[in-house]
């Protein structure tokens, strides 16, 4: 049953990379990508269980972290920067 | 009793990795920003909850639960805050100026 759930998130990141790719707008994108790194956490706790190595938990704990951080992130830059010079670039 | 919990682990798995495909299907399938989010935000709480429980019924180690219910408390409380801050930025930069190339989406979206 761990490896059933395994394949199962694995197809779900896989989902969640083609709306990254083809997302029609930037937030599209960034909604992907913070949907493959949870996914990613979830996926590290079953492959540590699948392997019989559960310290694999310590990894996913920090994944987690990085992977808000970087998504604030990148919220702040579209806020401040993007998208204020492609309207420039329109008028 | 060691096999109920083994059961019930098992069933608590299996809705948690319907509830990911699902959302994922939503991922790729609905038409909007808002309802994508939505898809997105029922695998991150629900799913996440369903799979987190079935792997702490799973094993018996009480230092390796403690680590799974860190990770759990941590994505319940990290991933409503991102979502939030997504939404925040989306409506405060006015996403439905940038509307423009909707047509590779493959999905046409509905016209209220």
């Amino acid at each position: 049953m761990l490896i059933a759930a395994t394949i199962a998130i694995l197809v779900v990141m896989i989902m969640a990379t083609i709306r990254a790719v083809m997302g029609p707008t930037l937030y599209d994108r960034v909604l992907a990508v913070n949907m493959f790194g949870t996914k990613t956490v979830l996926l590290i706790s079953l492959l540590g269980f699948v392997m019989g190595r559960p310290e694999f938990l310590d990894i996913a704990i920090v994944y987690a972290l990085i992977n808000f951080i970087s998504v604030i992130g990148v919220l702040r830059y579209s806020d401040n920067f993007t998208l204020k010079q492609s309207e420039e670039q329109k008028k | 009793m060691d096999t109920l919990i083994q059961v019930s682990s098992s069933i608590l798995l299996l809705i948690g990795s319907f509830l990911c495909l699902s959302g994922g299907v939503g991922i790729l399938r609905f038409p909007d920003f808002y309802t994508r989010m939505h898809a997105v935000g029922v695998t991150e709480t629900l799913a996440t909850t369903m799979i987190l429980i079935g792997l702490i019924l799973h094993n018996p180690d009480f230092l390796v639960d403690v680590k799974l219910v860190i990770i759990l408390l941590m994505t319940l409380f990290i991933s409503p805050t991102a979502s939030h801050a997504l939404a925040n930025a989306a409506i405060h930069n006015d996403l439905s100026k940038q509307k423009n190339d909707t047509s590779d989406s493959g999905v046409k979206p509905s016209k209220p």
